[in-house]
């Protein structure tokens, strides 16, 4: 693959669309998919067929538009975007094509949830088809990496990741420049570069959903970080439970070996680069890296005493590169249009965009990308449309399980890595649950702290015992069998458990905990004292039920 | 050029020592005297960091380190025992005899304990968390050895000696959190185990009553712990 042939992918993909003057796209992401919308994509295939306008108008299924919860969603050239469609309508769809838009299927895009989006990571999301690179090709696709290995030394490549501010997008939010260029300058006979696609918060997608939508673009990112600090081989450490996404990567990697983006000599240069995938067996403790790399080596998923730190010894004992979906997915777009481009979007320690999954109650769920910064008020208000049911807002979780709860006192701040920390929350992969007054913020806590005490790897005395002792308190408060001996003990443990587990997980798994107590005290002192549930969740019904 | 010596001087406790670069800080309090509690760590063995008793308190540094797996560095200032660090030793060791049934009375290794000794040495009269009392199974399958998972902390000392040392790698882990246990080949009774060696060297290595010579009753079972790093330093020598 030379930079000619690439345009010439690129020349020949562009000629052959600019015939059709129409195009249906239509969701084939699995949130989409779950409500049949292969179904309504074969409706619209057989319709076109039937009417024998195959040669002007394009079928196409595409990755995530955003708006989950009204798909699935089909837009067309018209630029009208459709909701809950059936394959009913395919008939419906195509005449409205050159005419007025079926209107009660349209969805309006002039509300905040589209208009406050900036979409860097998603730009390609629900516009090319996942399953052809000459599709992503033809966006810009792969001219960041041609760039790169045909102009830019890896020293430069580095400095415009410094200088674009990025930071890991897996929750620790660590600076990617600093750890690109720490394992440039480690030394090893070879070094690896891993993609964590473990994304395992609950209420989490939006891993899944790029993976799904764009796997070329995190391909590209993982072959431009290769380059940069000196890796000739890659995994992407991807769960098991996303087998759509595993697929379309599976597909992806074998398309870019064809057209010679991955191998030997890529570009005729002297940089070689092989991804192989590696299956996640469900642990959620597979997403902290040191635990990721003993299960790529075949080993045991546990974690293991930091430093050293994978940018010196990694995946078997050599340095190592590990960074998140949504972060190899930042590469492209800050190579092709520079880091001071990037560093102008966010905040100023927060730069760029960041991708959100909606869910809980809110209206409108899904997918979001907006810039750093944006407040909590927005996201929940604006971009989420608000609570459902005129319902009042109680709290908004980010960071999954090793997240906090934010109360409504938080709602002005801004969304970035530092106000999130200071409010006792983190920016973590980009879960955001939004919970109304329907919702106990025990029960909430016993939620996450069952999934912590599940998802122990049990190598630690403090994580494995301790998320034990701490389910047992929550679950006798909410059983309104706590006494005040057993609020004590629940804050020791916290106390215990962020001090000396040794991974992340242990360490952060009092954070739900530590965040209700703080801003919900009330709640908790009226099961242990009143032996009531304010929200009327715990002890009416049955235990186990949750938010 | 003279190569500079790669000895680091550090202060532990208030006292000035040295130790050499690859050294940890344990290696260096062990050298000097100075007790740091621990279960996982044994001389002759791989570190696992898993434990977390040995904990000290690094000036400077916002976390507590492991001082079995965290090498020395030069001007390091380093508390062993603080209030503190007290504390959470305890509050870890009260957690270790909530888990399982460790019921000292009717022990194997009642009075030649590892877990006992800390306790009593870091002052536990009592455990405040309530106990799980959970229902744990007995092999006594072995010809000659017993594994009670009543006792097991789950140190993996038996696991990495059986690897490291043995090399017959019988033992390891299976289940996650609370509900992992140590198993012998793929979960089968110790005594079809067909990778065993009988070489009994778990049954030494272990802190606990968890793993027993047969014919052994209450407080009868002494380990001999001298073995493992004479055997090491027999092997260097060798090379």
């Amino acid at each position: 693959m030379t930079p000619e042939e690439l345009d010439q992918i690129a020349e020949t993909e562009r000629e052959a669309q600019s015939h059709f003057t129409q195009r249906v796209n239509v969701c084939v992401a699995a949130g989409c998919l779950s409500c049949q919308s292969q179904a309504v994509k074969d409706g619209l295939d057989q319709e076109v067929d039937r009417r024998g306008t195959k040669d002007q108008c394009q079928v196409k299924g595409v990755g995530c538009m955003g708006l989950c919860s009204e798909g699935p969603l089909v837009s067309t050239s018209a630029g009208v975007l459709y909701k809950k469609v059936e394959a009913a309508d395919s008939a419906a769809i195509l005449d409205s094509l050159d005419g007025t838009p079926v209107s009660r299927l349209v969805c309006p895009t002039d509300v905040p949830f589209f208009q406050r989006q900036k979409k860097i990571v998603l730009e390609n999301s629900g516009v090319i088809d996942p399953d052809r690179v000459e599709d992503y090709i033809a966006a810009n696709g792969y001219t960041a990496l041609i760039k790169a290995l045909t102009e830019m030394t890896s020293r430069e490549v580095i400095d415009h990741i410094t200088k674009s501010g990025l930071r890991g997008r897996g929750g620790a939010g660590y600076p990617t420049g600093l750890k690109w260029s720490t394992v440039s300058k480690s030394v090893g006979t070879q070094k690896y570069v891993i993609c964590n696609a473990d994304e395992g918060d609950p209420g989490a997608f939006m891993d899944r959903s790029v993976l799904e939508s764009d796997p070329h673009r995190v391909l590209e990112g993982m072959l431009i970080a290769a380059y940069a600090v000196g890796a000739s081989e890659g995994y992407i450490y991807v769960r098991a439970e996303y087998p759509l996404a595993i697929k379309r990567l599976k597909n992806a990697i074998r398309q870019a070996e064809r057209v010679g983006l991955l191998g030997a000599n890529i570009c005729g240069t002297r940089f070689s680069f092989r991804v192989d995938l590696r299956l996640g067996a469900g642990a959620f403790v597979c997403g902290e890296e040191t635990a990721l790399i003993a299960s790529v080596e075949g080993k045991r998923g546990t974690p293991r005493p930091r430093p050293p730190y994978p940018a010196m010894e990694g995946l078997f004992g050599q340095p190592t590169l590990i960074n998140n979906v949504e972060t190899f997915a930042n590469i492209a777009p800050i190579i092709r249009n520079g880091g001071e481009w990037y560093a102008q979007i966010g905040t100023e320690k927060s730069k760029g965009t960041k991708v959100f999954a909606l869910a809980g109650r809110v209206e409108n769920t899904g997918l979001v990308e907006v810039p750093m910064g944006v407040s909590l008020r927005e996201m929940v208000f604006d971009i989420g449309g608000g609570i459902p049911e005129g319902r009042k807002f109680k709290a908004v979780q980010t960071g999954g399980p090793s997240g906090g709860c934010l109360p409504s006192d938080c709602l002005d701040m801004p969304v970035d890595y530092e106000s999130l920390a200071r409010a006792g929350s983190i920016m973590g992969s980009g879960g955001m649950i939004v919970m109304d007054e329907s919702s106990c913020m025990v029960d909430v806590a016993k939620y996450f702290m069952d999934f912590c005490m599940t998802e122990s790897c049990g190598k630690c005395i403090p994580c494995r015992v301790g998320t034990y002792q701490m389910h047992r308190i929550l679950t006798a408060i909410g059983n309104m069998t706590a006494t005040a001996q057993d609020m004590k003990m629940l804050e020791e443990l916290c106390d215990l458990l962020k001090h000396t587990s040794l991974c992340g997980l242990g360490q952060s798994a009092p954070n739900p905990v530590v965040s209700t107590l703080r801003s919900f005290a009330e709640e908790y002192r009226a099961h242990v004292e009143e032996h009531k549930c304010p929200a009327g969740v715990c002890g009416a019904q049955p235990v186990g039920e949750t938010a | 050029m003279r190569q500079a010596a790669p000895v680091k001087t550090l202060k532990i406790d208030g006292r000035d020592l040295s130790g050499r670069q690859e050294e940890t800080i344990l290696d260096v309090a062990r050298q000097n005297g100075i007790f740091i509690p621990r279960l996982c760590e044994m001389d002759g063995l791989s570190d696992v960091g898993a434990c977390r008793l040995c904990l000290v308190e690094i000036k400077g540094q916002n976390k507590l380190l492991p001082a079995c797996v965290t090498v020395v560095e030069e001007g390091m200032e380093v508390t062993t025992d603080s209030e503190r660090l007290q504390g959470y030793r305890r509050m870890i060791l009260e957690l270790l005899f909530t888990e399982r049934n460790h019921v000292c009375s009717v022990c194997v290794s009642n009075g030649h304990c590892e877990m006992q000794m800390l306790a009593q040495r870091l002052g536990i009269t009592h455990v405040h968390f309530p106990y799980r009392y959970p229902k744990e199974e007995v092999d006594a399958s072995h010809d000659r050895f017993v594994i009670d998972h009543n006792r097991c902390i789950l140190c993996t000392r038996c696991v990495r000696v059986c690897d490291e040392i043995e090399g017959a790698h019988t033992w390891d882990i299976m289940g996650r959190g609370i509900d992992a246990k140590v198993i012998t080949d793929l979960n089968e009774p110790w005594g079809s185990s067909e990778t065993c060696t009988s070489c009994g060297k778990c049954i030494h290595v272990c802190p606990t009553g968890a793993l027993f010579e047969k014919g052994r009753s209450v407080a009868e079972m002494l380990k001999r712990r001298q073995f493992l790093p004479y055997l090491t330093m027999m092997r260097e020598e060798n090379e």
